[in-house]
Protein backbone atom coordinates (compact mmCIF):
# COMPACT_ATOMS: atom_id res chain seq x y z
CA UNK A 1 0.00 0.00 0.00
CA UNK A 2 2.98 2.31 1.13
CA UNK A 3 4.79 1.62 -2.18
CA UNK A 4 1.85 2.11 -4.12
CA UNK A 5 1.38 5.67 -2.87
CA UNK A 6 5.16 6.16 -2.90
CA UNK A 7 5.21 5.04 -6.60
CA UNK A 8 2.31 7.78 -7.02
CA UNK A 9 4.46 10.10 -5.95
CA UNK A 10 7.04 9.71 -7.61
CA UNK A 11 5.34 9.52 -11.30
CA UNK A 12 3.59 12.84 -10.19
CA UNK A 13 7.07 14.35 -9.73
CA UNK A 14 8.14 13.25 -12.28
CA UNK A 15 5.55 14.76 -14.53
CA UNK A 16 6.29 18.14 -13.14
CA UNK A 17 10.06 18.10 -13.76
CA UNK A 18 8.77 16.92 -17.24
CA UNK A 19 6.54 20.39 -17.53
CA UNK A 20 9.37 22.50 -15.58
CA UNK A 21 11.26 21.63 -18.88
CA UNK A 22 8.51 22.18 -21.47
CA UNK A 23 8.03 25.01 -19.91
CA UNK A 24 11.19 26.39 -19.76
CA UNK A 25 11.85 25.71 -23.21
CA UNK A 26 8.57 28.25 -23.91
CA UNK A 27 10.71 30.26 -22.42
CA UNK A 28 13.26 29.83 -25.76
CA UNK A 29 11.18 29.48 -28.36
CA UNK A 30 9.78 33.16 -27.82
CA UNK A 31 12.41 35.39 -30.22
CA UNK A 32 11.66 38.19 -27.61
CA UNK A 33 14.74 39.47 -25.91
CA UNK A 34 13.64 39.24 -22.10
CA UNK A 35 16.33 42.21 -21.43
CA UNK A 36 14.73 44.38 -24.22
CA UNK A 37 11.08 43.30 -23.23
CA UNK A 38 12.01 44.87 -19.33
CA UNK A 39 13.88 47.81 -20.55
CA UNK A 40 12.43 48.86 -23.54
CA UNK A 41 14.16 49.23 -27.06
CA UNK A 42 16.37 52.20 -26.15
CA UNK A 43 17.83 50.79 -23.25
CA UNK A 44 21.86 51.34 -23.55
CA UNK A 45 24.38 48.27 -23.82
CA UNK A 46 25.01 48.67 -20.21
CA UNK A 47 21.52 48.22 -18.70
CA UNK A 48 20.71 45.54 -21.01
CA UNK A 49 23.89 43.57 -19.84
CA UNK A 50 22.93 44.26 -15.92
CA UNK A 51 19.43 42.98 -16.20
CA UNK A 52 21.00 39.99 -18.19
CA UNK A 53 23.31 39.35 -15.22
CA UNK A 54 20.27 40.02 -12.84
CA UNK A 55 18.22 37.27 -14.77
CA UNK A 56 20.58 34.76 -15.36
CA UNK A 57 20.82 35.10 -19.06
CA UNK A 58 24.42 35.56 -18.71
CA UNK A 59 24.71 31.44 -17.33
CA UNK A 60 24.95 27.99 -19.23
CA UNK A 61 21.27 26.83 -19.97
CA UNK A 62 21.90 23.70 -17.80
CA UNK A 63 22.77 26.39 -14.74
CA UNK A 64 19.87 29.10 -15.69
CA UNK A 65 17.46 25.90 -15.83
CA UNK A 66 18.43 24.91 -12.37
CA UNK A 67 18.11 28.41 -10.92
CA UNK A 68 14.77 28.52 -12.52
CA UNK A 69 13.49 24.94 -10.65
CA UNK A 70 15.28 25.87 -7.52
CA UNK A 71 13.50 29.49 -7.51
CA UNK A 72 10.00 27.77 -8.29
CA UNK A 73 10.31 25.26 -5.72
CA UNK A 74 10.36 28.06 -3.19
CA UNK A 75 7.22 29.55 -4.92
CA UNK A 76 9.33 32.50 -6.84
CA UNK A 77 7.99 32.26 -10.25
CA UNK A 78 9.63 35.02 -11.13
CA UNK A 79 8.38 39.11 -12.07
CA UNK A 80 6.13 39.71 -15.06
CA UNK A 81 7.53 42.01 -17.68
CA UNK A 82 4.15 43.70 -18.25
CA UNK A 83 3.03 44.09 -14.56
CA UNK A 84 6.18 44.47 -12.85
CA UNK A 85 4.21 42.15 -10.12
CA UNK A 86 6.08 38.93 -8.80
CA UNK A 87 3.73 36.33 -10.79
CA UNK A 88 3.03 34.19 -7.79
CA UNK A 89 1.29 36.92 -6.10
CA UNK A 90 -0.50 38.01 -9.44
CA UNK A 91 -2.05 33.88 -9.52
CA UNK A 92 -2.67 33.75 -5.96
CA UNK A 93 -5.09 37.01 -6.41
CA UNK A 94 -6.47 35.71 -9.36
CA UNK A 95 -6.85 32.31 -8.02
CA UNK A 96 -9.72 32.44 -5.77
CA UNK A 97 -12.26 34.21 -9.09
CA UNK A 98 -11.24 31.11 -10.93
CA UNK A 99 -11.59 28.35 -8.08
CA UNK A 100 -15.24 29.45 -7.50
CA UNK A 101 -16.27 29.33 -10.98
CA UNK A 102 -14.88 26.00 -11.70
CA UNK A 103 -15.82 24.07 -8.34
CA UNK A 104 -19.37 25.79 -9.20
CA UNK A 105 -19.47 24.66 -13.00
CA UNK A 106 -18.46 21.09 -11.89
CA UNK A 107 -21.07 20.79 -9.32
CA UNK A 108 -23.15 21.83 -11.84
CA UNK A 109 -22.37 19.50 -14.80
CA UNK A 110 -21.86 16.33 -12.16
CA UNK A 111 -25.62 17.11 -11.42
CA UNK A 112 -26.53 17.48 -15.06
CA UNK A 113 -24.33 14.93 -16.07
CA UNK A 114 -25.68 12.28 -13.68
CA UNK A 115 -29.36 13.52 -14.43
CA UNK A 116 -29.00 13.00 -17.96
CA UNK A 117 -27.02 9.56 -17.84
CA UNK A 118 -29.17 8.05 -15.50
CA UNK A 119 -32.20 8.66 -17.29
CA UNK A 120 -30.95 7.72 -20.59
CA UNK A 121 -30.02 4.24 -18.84
CA UNK A 122 -33.24 4.09 -17.26
CA UNK A 123 -34.61 4.55 -20.34
CA UNK A 124 -32.75 2.58 -22.42
CA UNK A 125 -33.15 1.81 -26.45
CA UNK A 126 -36.29 4.16 -26.11
CA UNK A 127 -36.97 7.31 -27.45
CA UNK A 128 -36.07 9.34 -24.49
CA UNK A 129 -32.63 7.46 -24.53
CA UNK A 130 -32.08 8.62 -28.08
CA UNK A 131 -33.03 12.01 -27.25
CA UNK A 132 -30.70 12.66 -24.58
CA UNK A 133 -27.97 10.99 -26.69
CA UNK A 134 -28.78 13.59 -29.48
CA UNK A 135 -28.89 16.34 -26.76
CA UNK A 136 -25.56 14.99 -24.62
CA UNK A 137 -23.76 15.49 -28.09
CA UNK A 138 -25.56 18.57 -28.65
CA UNK A 139 -23.59 20.16 -25.80
CA UNK A 140 -20.00 18.79 -26.53
CA UNK A 141 -20.52 20.57 -29.99
CA UNK A 142 -21.08 23.58 -28.52
CA UNK A 143 -18.04 26.38 -29.19
CA UNK A 144 -17.98 27.37 -24.93
CA UNK A 145 -17.22 31.00 -26.65
CA UNK A 146 -20.18 31.20 -28.44
CA UNK A 147 -22.29 29.82 -25.68
CA UNK A 148 -21.53 32.31 -23.54
CA UNK A 149 -21.82 34.87 -25.95
CA UNK A 150 -25.53 33.60 -26.75
CA UNK A 151 -26.35 33.27 -22.45
CA UNK A 152 -25.02 36.27 -22.51
CA UNK A 153 -27.37 38.30 -25.15
CA UNK A 154 -30.30 36.19 -24.15
CA UNK A 155 -29.91 36.58 -20.37
CA UNK A 156 -28.32 40.22 -19.98
CA UNK A 157 -29.67 41.97 -22.55
CA UNK A 158 -32.81 40.99 -23.13
CA UNK A 159 -34.22 39.61 -19.89
CA UNK A 160 -32.26 41.97 -17.90
CA UNK A 161 -31.75 39.84 -15.44
CA UNK A 162 -27.81 38.85 -14.96
CA UNK A 163 -24.86 41.12 -15.18
CA UNK A 164 -23.08 42.24 -18.34
CA UNK A 165 -19.96 40.02 -17.70
CA UNK A 166 -17.70 40.75 -14.56
CA UNK A 167 -17.40 39.29 -10.82
CA UNK A 168 -19.70 41.61 -8.70
CA UNK A 169 -21.99 39.26 -6.92
CA UNK A 170 -23.68 36.04 -6.71
CA UNK A 171 -26.04 36.79 -9.85
CA UNK A 172 -22.42 37.05 -11.82
CA UNK A 173 -21.95 33.69 -11.24
CA UNK A 174 -25.35 31.91 -12.79
CA UNK A 175 -24.53 32.39 -16.62
CA UNK A 176 -20.43 31.77 -16.61
CA UNK A 177 -20.57 28.47 -14.37
CA UNK A 178 -23.66 27.33 -17.04
CA UNK A 179 -21.31 28.52 -19.83
CA UNK A 180 -18.71 26.11 -18.27
CA UNK A 181 -20.77 23.62 -17.05
CA UNK A 182 -22.89 22.41 -20.24
CA UNK A 183 -20.13 20.55 -21.98
CA UNK A 184 -18.72 18.52 -19.92
CA UNK A 185 -22.73 18.03 -18.68
CA UNK A 186 -23.25 15.98 -22.33
CA UNK A 187 -19.75 14.68 -21.58
CA UNK A 188 -20.28 13.30 -18.04
CA UNK A 189 -23.77 11.69 -19.37
CA UNK A 190 -22.17 10.25 -22.05
CA UNK A 191 -19.82 8.28 -20.06
CA UNK A 192 -22.30 7.43 -17.11
CA UNK A 193 -24.77 6.04 -19.38
CA UNK A 194 -22.31 3.69 -20.88
CA UNK A 195 -20.96 2.68 -17.38
CA UNK A 196 -24.23 2.02 -16.23
CA UNK A 197 -25.35 0.09 -19.50
CA UNK A 198 -22.07 -2.64 -18.76
CA UNK A 199 -23.31 -2.35 -14.87
CA UNK A 200 -26.97 -3.40 -15.77
CA UNK A 201 -25.40 -6.59 -17.78
CA UNK A 202 -23.85 -7.63 -14.94
CA UNK A 203 -24.84 -10.79 -12.22
CA UNK A 204 -25.66 -8.77 -9.63
CA UNK A 205 -27.82 -6.13 -11.00
CA UNK A 206 -29.53 -8.98 -12.55
CA UNK A 207 -29.97 -11.01 -9.10
CA UNK A 208 -31.31 -7.26 -7.96
CA UNK A 209 -33.85 -7.47 -10.71
CA UNK A 210 -34.40 -10.72 -9.88
CA UNK A 211 -35.41 -10.10 -6.24
CA UNK A 212 -38.26 -7.87 -7.80
CA UNK A 213 -36.57 -4.59 -7.11
CA UNK A 214 -38.00 -1.80 -9.63
CA UNK A 215 -35.25 -0.52 -12.03
CA UNK A 216 -34.64 2.78 -10.29
CA UNK A 217 -33.85 1.66 -7.43
CA UNK A 218 -31.42 -1.23 -9.01
CA UNK A 219 -29.81 1.57 -10.76
CA UNK A 220 -29.77 3.78 -7.66
CA UNK A 221 -28.49 1.71 -4.81
CA UNK A 222 -26.71 -1.20 -7.21
CA UNK A 223 -25.50 -0.04 -10.49
CA UNK A 224 -24.92 3.26 -9.75
CA UNK A 225 -22.04 2.42 -6.98
CA UNK A 226 -19.50 0.95 -10.34
CA UNK A 227 -20.61 3.28 -13.06
CA UNK A 228 -19.69 5.99 -10.87
CA UNK A 229 -16.20 5.46 -10.47
CA UNK A 230 -14.82 6.31 -13.66
CA UNK A 231 -16.71 9.72 -13.57
CA UNK A 232 -15.00 10.47 -10.50
CA UNK A 233 -11.51 10.67 -12.00
CA UNK A 234 -13.03 12.56 -15.19
CA UNK A 235 -14.44 14.83 -13.08
CA UNK A 236 -11.47 15.53 -10.46
CA UNK A 237 -9.28 16.11 -13.87
CA UNK A 238 -11.63 18.27 -15.03
CA UNK A 239 -11.46 20.43 -11.84
CA UNK A 240 -7.72 21.04 -12.28
CA UNK A 241 -8.21 21.16 -16.12
CA UNK A 242 -10.92 23.56 -15.69
CA UNK A 243 -8.32 26.11 -13.16
CA UNK A 244 -6.39 26.44 -16.64
CA UNK A 245 -9.27 25.81 -19.13
CA UNK A 246 -11.57 28.95 -18.49
CA UNK A 247 -9.98 30.93 -20.41
CA UNK A 248 -12.68 31.48 -22.57
CA UNK A 249 -15.47 32.00 -20.09
CA UNK A 250 -13.85 34.36 -18.37
CA UNK A 251 -13.01 36.22 -21.66
CA UNK A 252 -16.72 36.37 -22.74
CA UNK A 253 -17.50 37.17 -18.98
CA UNK A 254 -14.86 39.60 -18.22
CA UNK A 255 -14.41 37.21 -15.46
CA UNK A 256 -11.31 38.13 -13.27
CA UNK A 257 -10.10 34.92 -12.67
CA UNK A 258 -6.59 33.32 -14.16
CA UNK A 259 -7.90 32.82 -17.34
CA UNK A 260 -8.14 36.21 -18.41
CA UNK A 261 -4.82 37.21 -17.01
CA UNK A 262 -3.41 33.97 -19.38
CA UNK A 263 -5.08 35.91 -22.09
CA UNK A 264 -3.60 39.23 -21.44
CA UNK A 265 -0.41 37.37 -20.76
CA UNK A 266 -0.32 35.64 -24.05
CA UNK A 267 -1.03 38.63 -25.79
CA UNK A 268 1.52 40.91 -24.12
CA UNK A 269 3.61 38.05 -24.75
CA UNK A 270 5.14 37.99 -21.00
CA UNK A 271 6.80 35.43 -20.56
CA UNK A 272 7.56 34.78 -16.86
CA UNK A 273 3.75 35.08 -16.79
CA UNK A 274 3.13 32.47 -19.53
CA UNK A 275 5.50 30.05 -18.13
CA UNK A 276 4.12 30.68 -14.27
CA UNK A 277 0.34 30.22 -15.37
CA UNK A 278 1.21 26.90 -17.56
CA UNK A 279 3.50 25.04 -14.57
CA UNK A 280 0.69 26.12 -11.61
CA UNK A 281 -1.85 24.53 -13.90
CA UNK A 282 0.32 21.35 -14.57
CA UNK A 283 0.94 20.94 -11.23
CA UNK A 284 -2.72 21.35 -10.06
CA UNK A 285 -3.28 18.38 -12.42
CA UNK A 286 -1.03 15.88 -11.27
CA UNK A 287 -2.23 17.15 -7.84
CA UNK A 288 -5.73 16.47 -8.90
CA UNK A 289 -4.46 12.96 -10.54
CA UNK A 290 -3.05 11.64 -7.37
CA UNK A 291 -6.27 13.24 -5.30
CA UNK A 292 -8.06 10.51 -7.83
CA UNK A 293 -5.79 7.71 -7.27
CA UNK A 294 -6.49 8.10 -3.48
CA UNK A 295 -9.76 8.50 -3.83
CA UNK A 296 -10.12 5.52 -5.51
CA UNK A 297 -8.41 3.29 -2.86
CA UNK A 298 -11.22 4.57 -0.80
CA UNK A 299 -13.98 4.36 -2.84
CA UNK A 300 -13.23 0.96 -4.33
CA UNK A 301 -12.21 -2.32 -2.24
CA UNK A 302 -11.11 -4.45 -5.42
CA UNK A 303 -8.35 -1.64 -6.43
CA UNK A 304 -6.65 -1.54 -2.92
CA UNK A 305 -6.38 -5.29 -2.87
CA UNK A 306 -4.23 -5.11 -6.18
CA UNK A 307 -2.48 -2.23 -4.54
CA UNK A 308 -1.04 -3.80 -1.99
CA UNK A 309 -0.74 -6.90 -3.61
CA UNK A 310 1.90 -4.96 -5.76
CA UNK B 1 -21.01 -8.73 -31.39
CA UNK B 2 -19.43 -6.10 -34.21
CA UNK B 3 -22.85 -4.93 -36.51
CA UNK B 4 -21.40 -3.79 -39.97
CA UNK B 5 -24.66 -1.68 -40.67
CA UNK B 6 -24.30 1.69 -40.28
CA UNK B 7 -26.58 3.26 -37.73
CA UNK B 8 -28.64 6.18 -37.58
CA UNK B 9 -26.29 8.39 -35.71
CA UNK B 10 -23.51 7.72 -38.17
CA UNK B 11 -25.51 8.55 -41.13
CA UNK B 12 -26.61 11.92 -39.98
CA UNK B 13 -23.03 12.10 -39.18
CA UNK B 14 -22.07 11.23 -42.34
CA UNK B 15 -24.92 13.62 -44.22
CA UNK B 16 -23.87 16.77 -42.49
CA UNK B 17 -20.24 16.00 -42.98
CA UNK B 18 -20.86 15.59 -46.67
CA UNK B 19 -22.89 18.99 -46.85
CA UNK B 20 -20.31 20.69 -45.14
CA UNK B 21 -17.48 19.26 -47.91
CA UNK B 22 -19.42 20.25 -50.39
CA UNK B 23 -20.61 23.76 -49.50
CA UNK B 24 -16.61 23.76 -48.64
CA UNK B 25 -15.42 22.63 -52.16
CA UNK B 26 -18.13 24.38 -54.31
CA UNK B 27 -17.74 27.71 -52.35
CA UNK B 28 -17.17 30.07 -55.21
CA UNK B 29 -20.63 28.79 -57.07
CA UNK B 30 -22.29 28.87 -53.97
CA UNK B 31 -21.74 32.15 -52.02
CA UNK B 32 -24.09 34.54 -53.79
CA UNK B 33 -21.60 37.19 -53.23
CA UNK B 34 -17.19 37.87 -52.78
CA UNK B 35 -17.20 37.22 -48.84
CA UNK B 36 -14.21 39.83 -48.63
CA UNK B 37 -15.73 42.91 -50.33
CA UNK B 38 -18.36 45.42 -49.27
CA UNK B 39 -21.49 44.60 -51.27
CA UNK B 40 -23.80 46.31 -49.25
CA UNK B 41 -23.73 50.33 -48.65
CA UNK B 42 -22.99 50.48 -44.73
CA UNK B 43 -22.43 53.81 -42.41
CA UNK B 44 -19.82 51.65 -40.15
CA UNK B 45 -23.46 49.38 -39.00
CA UNK B 46 -24.25 45.63 -39.59
CA UNK B 47 -27.04 45.16 -41.90
CA UNK B 48 -30.22 43.38 -41.15
CA UNK B 49 -31.06 39.77 -42.95
CA UNK B 50 -32.81 40.86 -46.19
CA UNK B 51 -33.66 38.79 -49.53
CA UNK B 52 -30.61 40.31 -51.15
CA UNK B 53 -28.35 39.54 -48.02
CA UNK B 54 -30.46 36.32 -45.98
CA UNK B 55 -28.06 36.50 -43.38
CA UNK B 56 -27.69 40.09 -42.91
CA UNK B 57 -24.42 42.29 -44.03
CA UNK B 58 -21.43 42.88 -41.16
CA UNK B 59 -19.94 46.03 -40.07
CA UNK B 60 -17.49 46.60 -43.18
CA UNK B 61 -21.09 45.77 -45.34
CA UNK B 62 -19.67 42.00 -46.74
CA UNK B 63 -22.10 39.65 -47.23
CA UNK B 64 -22.37 37.24 -43.80
CA UNK B 65 -23.75 34.58 -45.69
CA UNK B 66 -20.84 34.32 -48.15
CA UNK B 67 -18.63 34.71 -45.49
CA UNK B 68 -20.38 31.69 -43.37
CA UNK B 69 -19.56 29.65 -46.51
CA UNK B 70 -16.23 30.60 -47.29
CA UNK B 71 -15.38 30.18 -43.59
CA UNK B 72 -16.01 26.15 -44.19
CA UNK B 73 -13.16 26.07 -46.34
CA UNK B 74 -10.72 27.36 -43.34
CA UNK B 75 -12.60 25.11 -41.00
CA UNK B 76 -12.32 22.42 -42.52
CA UNK B 77 -8.50 22.90 -43.98
CA UNK B 78 -7.25 23.47 -40.75
CA UNK B 79 -9.56 20.83 -39.16
CA UNK B 80 -8.82 18.24 -40.94
CA UNK B 81 -4.78 18.83 -41.68
CA UNK B 82 -4.65 19.26 -38.01
CA UNK B 83 -6.43 15.82 -37.07
CA UNK B 84 -3.87 14.55 -39.84
CA UNK B 85 -1.20 15.46 -37.66
CA UNK B 86 -2.40 14.71 -34.65
CA UNK B 87 -3.01 11.12 -35.84
CA UNK B 88 -0.01 10.99 -37.39
CA UNK B 89 2.16 11.75 -33.86
CA UNK B 90 -0.49 9.71 -31.59
CA UNK B 91 -0.48 6.48 -33.68
CA UNK B 92 3.10 6.51 -34.08
CA UNK B 93 3.50 6.98 -30.39
CA UNK B 94 0.94 4.98 -29.40
CA UNK B 95 1.85 1.97 -31.58
CA UNK B 96 5.21 2.11 -30.63
CA UNK B 97 4.69 2.26 -27.16
CA UNK B 98 2.18 -0.53 -27.24
CA UNK B 99 3.90 -2.71 -29.41
CA UNK B 100 7.55 -2.37 -27.71
CA UNK B 101 6.50 -1.87 -24.21
CA UNK B 102 9.12 -2.28 -21.76
CA UNK B 103 11.31 0.86 -21.52
CA UNK B 104 10.43 2.47 -24.64
CA UNK B 105 6.55 1.98 -23.46
CA UNK B 106 8.00 3.70 -20.15
CA UNK B 107 9.25 6.59 -22.04
CA UNK B 108 6.75 7.76 -24.34
CA UNK B 109 3.70 7.18 -21.55
CA UNK B 110 5.26 9.51 -19.23
CA UNK B 111 6.22 11.62 -22.28
CA UNK B 112 2.63 11.74 -23.04
CA UNK B 113 1.49 12.45 -19.15
CA UNK B 114 3.57 15.29 -19.09
CA UNK B 115 1.69 16.86 -22.30
CA UNK B 116 -1.64 15.83 -21.10
CA UNK B 117 -1.13 17.81 -17.24
CA UNK B 118 -0.36 21.15 -19.47
CA UNK B 119 -3.24 23.23 -20.13
CA UNK B 120 -3.46 22.79 -24.13
CA UNK B 121 -5.47 25.51 -25.01
CA UNK B 122 -2.76 28.06 -23.08
CA UNK B 123 0.10 26.35 -24.50
CA UNK B 124 -1.22 26.53 -28.34
CA UNK B 125 -2.11 30.31 -27.45
CA UNK B 126 1.19 30.97 -26.22
CA UNK B 127 2.88 29.01 -29.35
CA UNK B 128 0.60 30.61 -31.59
CA UNK B 129 0.71 34.19 -30.33
CA UNK B 130 5.06 33.33 -30.54
CA UNK B 131 5.17 31.82 -33.99
CA UNK B 132 2.80 34.33 -35.35
CA UNK B 133 -0.59 33.38 -36.66
CA UNK B 134 -0.85 31.60 -39.76
CA UNK B 135 -2.53 28.73 -41.40
CA UNK B 136 0.15 26.13 -41.35
CA UNK B 137 1.82 27.82 -37.80
CA UNK B 138 -1.86 27.18 -36.58
CA UNK B 139 -2.53 23.85 -37.61
CA UNK B 140 1.20 22.91 -36.95
CA UNK B 141 0.33 23.77 -33.17
CA UNK B 142 -3.45 21.88 -32.65
CA UNK B 143 -1.51 18.61 -34.40
CA UNK B 144 1.34 19.06 -31.28
CA UNK B 145 -1.18 20.02 -28.76
CA UNK B 146 -3.60 17.38 -29.10
CA UNK B 147 -2.12 13.86 -29.69
CA UNK B 148 -2.08 12.53 -26.61
CA UNK B 149 -5.79 10.99 -26.22
CA UNK B 150 -5.03 9.22 -29.53
CA UNK B 151 -1.68 8.09 -28.65
CA UNK B 152 -3.16 6.41 -25.27
CA UNK B 153 -6.56 4.79 -26.77
CA UNK B 154 -3.84 3.51 -29.70
CA UNK B 155 -1.62 2.18 -27.04
CA UNK B 156 -4.30 -0.10 -25.72
CA UNK B 157 -5.62 -1.32 -28.89
CA UNK B 158 -2.21 -2.23 -29.65
CA UNK B 159 -1.26 -4.21 -26.62
CA UNK B 160 -4.03 -6.11 -26.44
CA UNK B 161 -4.05 -7.16 -30.53
CA UNK B 162 -0.17 -7.56 -29.81
CA UNK B 163 -1.24 -10.72 -27.53
CA UNK B 164 -3.27 -12.43 -30.51
CA UNK B 165 -1.94 -15.79 -31.31
CA UNK B 166 -1.81 -14.70 -34.78
CA UNK B 167 0.26 -12.05 -33.96
CA UNK B 168 2.45 -14.46 -32.12
CA UNK B 169 2.64 -16.55 -35.00
CA UNK B 170 3.97 -14.41 -37.25
CA UNK B 171 7.05 -13.67 -34.60
CA UNK B 172 7.78 -17.09 -34.51
CA UNK B 173 7.71 -17.04 -38.05
CA UNK B 174 10.63 -14.54 -37.87
CA UNK B 175 8.60 -11.59 -39.28
CA UNK B 176 10.73 -8.35 -38.64
CA UNK B 177 9.06 -5.54 -36.08
CA UNK B 178 8.52 -3.24 -38.99
CA UNK B 179 6.15 -6.25 -40.60
CA UNK B 180 4.72 -7.17 -37.99
CA UNK B 181 3.50 -3.85 -37.03
CA UNK B 182 2.72 -2.70 -40.52
CA UNK B 183 0.67 -6.17 -41.96
CA UNK B 184 -0.27 -7.49 -38.43
CA UNK B 185 -0.76 -4.61 -35.85
CA UNK B 186 -1.87 -1.65 -37.80
CA UNK B 187 -4.36 -3.18 -40.01
CA UNK B 188 -6.53 -4.35 -37.09
CA UNK B 189 -5.80 -0.76 -34.95
CA UNK B 190 -7.54 0.95 -37.68
CA UNK B 191 -11.07 0.63 -37.08
CA UNK B 192 -10.46 2.71 -33.52
CA UNK B 193 -7.91 4.73 -35.56
CA UNK B 194 -10.62 6.00 -38.05
CA UNK B 195 -13.27 6.49 -35.01
CA UNK B 196 -10.78 8.68 -33.23
CA UNK B 197 -9.96 10.81 -36.43
CA UNK B 198 -13.74 11.48 -36.53
CA UNK B 199 -13.40 12.07 -32.94
CA UNK B 200 -10.53 14.25 -33.05
CA UNK B 201 -11.42 16.23 -36.18
CA UNK B 202 -14.74 17.92 -34.09
CA UNK B 203 -12.05 18.46 -31.48
CA UNK B 204 -9.59 20.54 -33.74
CA UNK B 205 -12.42 22.40 -35.60
CA UNK B 206 -13.16 23.59 -31.57
CA UNK B 207 -9.43 24.48 -31.24
CA UNK B 208 -9.70 26.25 -34.18
CA UNK B 209 -12.50 28.09 -33.82
CA UNK B 210 -11.71 29.25 -30.59
CA UNK B 211 -7.67 30.17 -31.45
CA UNK B 212 -9.61 32.11 -34.04
CA UNK B 213 -12.09 33.73 -31.30
CA UNK B 214 -9.14 34.88 -29.63
CA UNK B 215 -7.51 36.61 -32.48
CA UNK B 216 -5.02 33.92 -33.10
CA UNK B 217 -6.72 32.31 -35.83
CA UNK B 218 -5.92 32.69 -39.56
CA UNK B 219 -4.96 36.41 -40.35
CA UNK B 220 -8.32 38.63 -42.22
CA UNK B 221 -9.16 38.95 -44.97
CA UNK B 222 -9.71 35.01 -44.65
CA UNK B 223 -13.40 34.56 -43.46
CA UNK B 224 -13.17 32.21 -40.39
CA UNK B 225 -15.93 31.29 -38.31
CA UNK B 226 -14.37 31.97 -34.47
CA UNK B 227 -13.00 35.78 -35.30
CA UNK B 228 -16.87 36.64 -36.84
CA UNK B 229 -18.24 34.82 -33.82
CA UNK B 230 -15.66 37.79 -32.09
CA UNK B 231 -16.47 40.70 -34.05
CA UNK B 232 -20.23 39.98 -33.64
CA UNK B 233 -20.48 40.17 -30.11
CA UNK B 234 -19.18 43.73 -30.84
CA UNK B 235 -22.32 44.00 -32.23
CA UNK B 236 -24.84 41.95 -30.32
CA UNK B 237 -26.65 44.81 -28.65
CA UNK B 238 -28.08 46.17 -32.47
CA UNK B 239 -26.84 43.11 -34.67
CA UNK B 240 -27.09 40.00 -32.95
CA UNK B 241 -27.14 37.45 -36.65
CA UNK B 242 -23.82 38.31 -36.76
CA UNK B 243 -22.42 36.40 -33.89
CA UNK B 244 -25.59 34.10 -33.83
CA UNK B 245 -25.08 32.61 -37.33
CA UNK B 246 -21.11 32.09 -37.39
CA UNK B 247 -21.45 29.86 -34.13
CA UNK B 248 -24.33 27.33 -35.28
CA UNK B 249 -21.90 26.75 -38.53
CA UNK B 250 -19.45 25.60 -35.75
CA UNK B 251 -21.21 24.17 -34.50
CA UNK B 252 -22.71 22.30 -37.43
CA UNK B 253 -19.73 21.43 -38.40
CA UNK B 254 -18.17 20.31 -34.80
CA UNK B 255 -21.57 18.29 -34.24
CA UNK B 256 -21.67 16.06 -37.96
CA UNK B 257 -18.02 14.82 -36.62
CA UNK B 258 -19.06 14.48 -33.28
CA UNK B 259 -22.40 12.04 -34.56
CA UNK B 260 -20.33 10.48 -37.02
CA UNK B 261 -17.49 9.15 -34.52
CA UNK B 262 -20.17 8.30 -32.03
CA UNK B 263 -21.74 6.53 -33.74
CA UNK B 264 -19.36 4.59 -35.25
CA UNK B 265 -17.92 4.21 -31.59
CA UNK B 266 -21.45 2.74 -30.50
CA UNK B 267 -21.41 0.59 -33.64
CA UNK B 268 -18.07 -1.23 -32.38
CA UNK B 269 -19.27 -1.70 -29.22
CA UNK B 270 -22.31 -3.55 -29.86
Amino acid sequence: MLLYLARRVFFGAAVLIGTTIITFCLAFVIPADPAVAMAGAKADPQTLAAIRHQLDLDQPLYIQYAHYVDRALHGDLGRSYVRRESVTHLIASRFPATALLAVTAVLLSLIIGIAMGTVAAAYRGRAVDNTLLVVSLGLVSMPVFWLGTILLIVGGLYLHSFPLGGMTGPLSLVLPAITLALGSAGYYSRILHTNLADAMEQEYVRTARGKGLSATRVIVRHAMANAMLPLVTIAGLDLASMFSGVVLTETVFNWPGIGRLAYEAVFNLDIPLIMGIVLFSAALIVIANLAVDLLYLWLDPRIRLTAIAR
Amino acid sequence: MKSRRINRLEAIGALMVAVLLIVAIFAPQIAPHDPSRAVAATFGDPGAPSLAFPLGTDQLGRDVLSRIIYGARISLIVGVAAMALTMAIGVTIGLASGFFGGSIDFMLMRFTDVMLSLPFLLLAMALVAVLRPSLITILFVIGIVSWTQVARVVRAETLSISERDFVFAAKALGAPARRLIVRHVLPNVLPIIVVMAALGTSGTLLLEAALSFLGLGVPPPAPSWGRMVAEGTMYFRTAPWLATSAGLAIFYAVLGFNLLGYGALQRRAR
